[in-house]
């Protein structure tokens, strides 16, 4: 019974961050500050994870193939629909829930410990829409992260191809150009797009409606972490059921 | 002016507040004492708005609380100023960008005329030349002189005071002492001030509410409760040994 009154209160919190908005001006700087800190600020992680995994990816792609009736080319092709697929998508999502939802959460949360959104409300100003709805709309940035992890993916597949001897450059993209439907870069965008709110939002309800101290913030931050990375898990089945099955 | 009628508030079956009435008048610093646990932040938060009340009347200016509209009821938290225990300043910001904090986003003045109110109030209580520095470069009475600043750069009716002083040297509590009553006479305000601090009762007690177990268990100012016979006030005001040594010489 206790999720459903999690659900319940997540679902009113939803409501408020749409209801009595913050001055735009006021509201603008907030969106900027997120910006710089929840998407610029995990570019170097992303680029990082993105360029060996991709290598990872091409690595054990090229060392499984053995069956020399097997095209070389689908060393390429197999990066680029892993990378496309899921691991850019989904797997940077749960990543990244680890490093913005904790953050979210956890500066949220010391706002609450500290009476700071108390003095929000006494103010008269809806606190869930000035903290939350920033945040939301700077997470729809999400997909322009992804799409750099993609390419710095299937970069990281290319180069360790052509540093392992795996595959020629010539089989490598002619191998990522093979079969590209550009509905799958869609159907990865959409769902991008639905983890951003879900990374945007479960991390703020954990840190907005903590209670306890500074101990409790750093609890708050791990379960918003585990929350968030089984929703997304969750709704990536069924966005891909949807989408693609 | 503020008058509490026959309040009542419970948390989950048990009650905090029994039935307290009480007027604050403005232009006075009204204290709300009593041990921990006597009900003093629920009633707080209830005239805050914070938690809704059970029973009872809260009328803020002759206007009943219960009868406001969403509207009037945001209306009324504008003409509200509150410093909390841990003065509650916005880390990011400076301390000027805290004090203009309210009126950016509560009013439609140009962003000159906002930096001009701000820096005034910040003169008022003697921060000038803190204006760049973040809360946590400040000392704990420079932090409350902050959050008072920003509480009053509304010019509000009703000022709440959450245990103001403590953590605070006895000198530095005494500042801030004086300061909330020198801001609460220049404007008029009607200030309640939650608190334990018998150098506050002495200091600033214009009217006195004390709280036992969420009862009103005695109402006068700091010139009748030290001659008072109400048990529990005695009880209270003289747990220290300095008090009691006070006492005792005055005997």
């Amino acid at each position: 019974m206790k999720i459903l009154h999690h659900i319940g209160e997540y679902l009113l919190m939803l409501r408020l961050v749409f209801v009595k908005p913050t001055k735009r001006k006021v509201m603008q700087k907030l969106i900027f500050k997120d910006i710089q800190d929840l998407i610029i600020g995990s570019l170097g992680i992303v680029a990082f994870l993105s360029f060996f995994v991709g290598g990872v990816v091409s690595i054990q792609t090229a060392l499984n193939i053995e069956n020399p009736l097997i095209p070389k080319n689908l060393v390429g092709f197999a990066t680029r629909q892993s990378v496309i697929l899921e691991f850019a998508p989904t797997f940077m999502s749960i990543i990244l829930a680890g490093k913005v939802g904790s953050f979210i959460t956890s500066s949220i949360g010391t706002m609450r410990v500290t009476e700071q959104i108390d003095a929000l409300e006494v103010m008269g100003i809806n606190s869930v829409n000035y903290l939350v709805f920033p945040k939301i709309i700077s997470m729809l940035l999400l997909p322009i992260v992804i799409n750099f992890s993609m390419f710095l993916g299937i970069l990281g597949g290319y180069a360790a191809t052509l540093y392992g001897g795996f595959s020629s450059s010539a089989d490598f993209i002619e191998g990522i150009q093979l079969d590209f439907r550009p509905y799958h870069v869609i159907y990865a965008f959409i769902k991008t797009l639905v983890f951003a709110m879900v990374l945007a939002t479960i991390p703020s309800y954990h840190g907005y409606y903590m209670k306890g101290g500074a101990l409790e913030v750093g609890k708050a931050a791990t379960v918003a972490f585990v929350w968030t990375s089984v929703v997304i898990i969750l709704l990536n089945y069924f966005i891909t059921q949807m989408l693609l099955a | 002016m503020i008058n509490l009628n026959d309040i009542t508030k419970s948390f989950d079956g048990l009650q905090v507040l029994k039935g307290i009435s009480m007027t604050f008048e403005p232009g006075k610093t009204n204290l709300i004492i009593g041990q921990s646990g006597s009900g003093k932040t629920v009633l707080l938060k209830c005239l805050l708005g914070l938690h809704q009340i059970d029973g009872g009347k809260m009328h803020f200016n002759n206007q009943a609380f219960g009868n406001m509209n969403e509207e009037e009821r945001r209306t009324l938290r504008r003409e509200m100023g509150m410093v909390f225990q841990g003065s509650a300043l916005f880390d990011s910001m400076t301390v000027l960008e805290n004090v203009m904090f309210p009126m950016q986003m509560l009013t439609k003045k140009r962003e000159s005329e906002i930096k001009r109110a701000a820096e005034e109030v910040i003169e008022r209580v003697n921060l000038e030349n803190a204006n760049d520095k973040l809360p946590a470069e400040l000392s704990g009475g420079m932090q409350k002189r902050v959050a008072i600043a920003r509480a009053v750069v509304m010019k509000p009716k009703y000022l709440f005071c959450d245990e103001p002083n403590s953590g605070l040297d006895p000198k530095t509590a005494i500042v801030i002492d004086n300061l909330i009553r020198e801001i609460t006479q220049e404007n008029n305000i009607t200030t309640v001030i939650n608190s334990h601090d018998m150098n506050s009762v002495m200091e600033i007690g214009d009217t006195i509410l004390f709280l036992k177990d969420g009862i009103k268990a005695w109402e006068g100012s700091k010139e009748l409760i030290f001659n008072t016979d109400n048990e529990a006030v005695n009880d209270f005001v003289y747990s220290s040994n300095l008090m009691k040594k006070i006492k005792k010489a005055q005997v």
